[in-house]
């Protein structure tokens, strides 16, 4: 039996687990483990130029690969600085194992150099955390935080490390536990049976039914179950902001998304249904409007992993704890086998419906001779990409038009921050997926404000050569703020415009990369070819567009699904 | 409605502050909370009483299971239960306050278990109305210090909570 010290038992553990890459950045409390970083090749280390950045890569790359990421810090401030981060993944169940270095055991609790309760500050925003208290215990500590991070409903665990559990003077076993038991957790592995026969006989009866799937149908891997489901039934379907990409978005039976910027026929379609079906949706605010006049004419089945989202917000007719994927098998084989067939009479009035909602709104703007729309930007980018990167992005007006205007087919593609909105998610979020998928196109949407919450990362881009691509749609203002002081503080813009912007073309050339300037309308696609024909290069396409735009559809604060505004001077 | 949930978890350090903490985080309502090892020292017993509509009840027990370090718990209030809590309270006692208070000492079966010359210390045990009944008929005014354990429950009949 091999001895190895705590700190290269972690980095074994680690190559045990699958990992492959790892995002972090040094200091005093982590150096025994960056010292057996050194002297093995298996574990690449990625080194960032700010901890935040570490874990939206992480996260990034989980969200892309439906797999734990892995983040290394340093104590005191390195910890501190991925609380935003853990945040962000938390808020998405992102599963993510975030290994911090501590002060040496006998300093703790003594306000030592660079010594914070890790434990303590990251307790509400973690699925779990331990402190590792011998160095024996690592190899089971890490085997447990991913087992953890990655079942049931995913997120972050961060796992805390003091200096001397990792000392080189030290050597234990080393043994890697094949499996973990708990025997306080035991997520769900299928749905109450006679919970999902009833749920599938309202199915068949309704005569408005709509699927309304979220982010947990991408996490729990279920698209190809849902479309199945959707396609037998007949039903339409819409996702969340989160679920893009869990039903084909060009589907015909896709409404696109619901909620404060969904389209008018997802809102519409789902005030007037008499069935809700979530799957993997959690009812969030932004989904929902005022709880109180949400879909008022309709029952609800709620499936979901986590027991703690069903009747949290809006009640559930029919509650279905499980996994997403099995629960769907479930209902389709009793589709299936059910003599009952869906009651095409009412479905085909209700898609007559529907279809008329679509033709009455769809996604439509207003083109302009003067400006660059920020749609039209979007609408480019999904033509010269055919519809196929991988595009994260920031938070604020260009992430709704990223989200409204390029149709994902696939999950997994579309990366953001739909539940904390950080901005400085999107670039970091990028280049975790591009360094993990080099052969992909890996585009980030963001504005000029989000972009410079983490732009020191362009650094990192140049040591790693990730040649992501970035969209900066700039409106010269925190477009999404402006728009709220436009619509509810008559127009008193306070502190949302972006004076003393940097010359953006100057800044990615100093770090080596691309930058190219888009202001006129008969440029945008020529250029937007010019820089993805680019593959080895990271190109800034810094766009000047409409300072003046607003996000549309948005639903009416405090209303219900039905009650929008469709533009700047219509009200519905 | 008041609720009485008890649980139990592993008894490692930083359990018991998840629990206070999903508490403050979610704006829950905690009224007394009692922990302690069990025969089992893995694990230890948490009793919490709280109040909150049934929707809130439904989310608090939920909340609970999610932690990690929770294996097990029960709303007591669903079935029948005992409940106790223990007081330690220290009145002024002087004059015809002294037999006063030792009869009323006696009516609630507590006792008196420290005196000084104008001081009586009084140990009472019972569920919570009983504890609060005893304040009463005292009287506030006498009273110079209260110490109460906070709820310990447990279900009637055959019932137990054990993994
Ligand atoms: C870290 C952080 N701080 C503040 C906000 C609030 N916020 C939401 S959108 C927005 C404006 C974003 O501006 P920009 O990135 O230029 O995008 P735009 O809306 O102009 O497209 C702000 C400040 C936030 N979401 N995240
Ligand atoms: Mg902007």
């Amino acid at each position: 039996m091999e001895l190895l010290s705590g700190a290269d038992m972690l980095i074994r553990a680690l190559e045990d687990e699958g990992v492959e890459y790892i995002y972090g950045y040094p200091g005093g409390a982590a150096l025994h483990i960056y010292d057996a970083l050194f002297r093995q090749d298996r574990v690449k280390h990625i080194l960032v130029r700010h901890e935040q950045a570490a874990a939206h890569m992480a996260d990034g790359y989980a969200r892309a690969a439906g797999k734990p990421g892995t983040v290394l810090v340093t104590s005191g401030p390195g910890a501190t600085n991925t609380i935003t981060g853990i945040a962000t993944a938390s808020m998405d169940s992102i599963p993510m194992v975030v290994l911090c270095g501590q002060v040496a055991s006998h300093l703790i609790g003594e306000d030592a150099f660079q010594e914070t309760d890790m434990i303590g500050v990251s307790r509400p925003l973690v699925k779990h955390n331990m402190t590792v208290r011998h160095p024996s215990e690592i190899p089971e500590i890490i085997r447990k935080a991913y087992f953890i991070a990655s079942t049931g409903r995913p997120g972050p665990v961060v796992v805390d490390i003091p200096k001397d559990m990792t000392s080189p003077n030290e050597r234990y076993e080393y043994h890697y536990p094949k499996k973990v038991s708990l025997r306080s957790y035991n997520p769900a592995i299928r749905g109450h049976a006679g919970q999902i026969r009833k749920a599938v006989e309202m199915m068949l009866a309704a005569k408005r039914p709509i699927i309304y799937a979220g982010g947990g149908v991408v996490l729990g891997k279920a698209s190809k179950e849902l479309t199945d489901l959707a396609h037998r039934l007949g039903h339409p379907v819409t996702n969340t902001i989160m679920g893009l990409g869990s039903f084909p978005a060009t589907d015909k039976q896709s409404l696109g998304w619901l909620g404060m910027h969904g389209s008018y026929e997802s809102n519409m379609a789902m005030h007037h249904s008499d069935l809700v079906v979530a799957i993997g949706a959690r009812f969030d605010d932004r989904v929902t409007n005022a709880t109180d006049k949400f879909c008022p004419g309709a029952r609800i089945v709620h499936v979901d992993i986590d027991p703690t989202s069903i009747s949290k917000t809006v009640e559930a007719d029919v509650p279905i704890v499980g996994p997403v994927d099995a629960v769907l098998k479930e209902m389709i084989a009793l589709v299936k086998e059910s003599k009952e067939k869906p009651d095409q009479e009412a479905l085909d009035a209700w898609w007559k419906q529907i279809d008329e909602w679509r033709a009455f709104h769809g996604l439509r703007y207003e083109k302009s001779d003067k400006y660059i729309k920020p749609q039209e930007v979007i609408e480019a980018l999904y033509e010269v990409t055919n519809g196929e990167a991988y595009v994260t992005s920031d938070v604020g007006q260009h992430q709704m038009f990223a989200a409204q205007y390029y149709k994902f087919d696939r999950p997994n593609r579309w990366i953001n921050s739909g539940g904390l909105g950080t901005m400085g998610f999107g670039f970091p979020a990028a280049m975790g997926v591009k360094l993990n998928y080099p052969e992909d196109e890996v585009l980030c949407v963001t504005g000029e404000g989000s972009i410079q919450m983490n732009i020191q990362e362009l650094s990192t881009c140049s040591q790693y050569n990730l040649p992501v691509k970035i969209v900066n749609l700039n409106n010269q203002a925190l477009g999404m703020v402006k728009q709220w002081q436009d619509m509810n503080y008559e127009s008193r813009h306070s502190h949302s415009y972006m004076d003393s912007l940097p010359d953006f073309m100057a800044l990615v050339e100093a770090y080596g990369h691309v930058g190219i300037r888009i202001d006129r309308k008969e440029d945008l696609v020529p250029k937007l070819k010019e820089a993805f024909a680019m593959k080895d290069r990271l190109v800034f396409l810094d766009i000047y567009v409409d300072p003046y735009e607003h996000v549309y559809p948005m639903q009416v604060a405090r209303g219900s699904m039905k009650d929008m505004w469709l533009s700047k001077t219509e009200r519905v | 409605m008041r609720r009485i949930i008890s649980v139990m978890m592993e008894n490692e350090p930083g359990a018991l502050s998840r629990v206070v903490g999903l508490f403050s985080q979610r704006n829950y309502n905690i009224e007394t909370l009692t922990v302690a090892p069990t025969e089992d020292e893995t694990l230890s017993r948490l009793t919490v009483t709280t109040t909150g509509s049934d929707k809130v009840i439904e989310q608090i027990t939920k909340q609970l299971n999610k932690l990690i370090e929770v294996v097990k718990l029960v709303d007591l209030t669903e079935g029948s239960h005992i409940e106790r809590e223990l007081m330690l309270i220290k009145l002024k006692a002087v004059g015809s306050q002294r037999a006063e208070i030792k009869r009323t000492v006696d009516i609630f079966r507590g006792q008196i278990v420290d005196v000084t010359n104008t001081v009586y210390t009084v140990q009472l045990t019972g569920d919570s109305d009983k504890l609060d009944a005893f304040i009463n008929s005292v009287g506030t005014a006498g009273v110079l210090e209260v110490v109460r354990s906070g709820v310990s429950g447990i279900a009637r009949g055959e019932k137990v909570l054990s993994i």
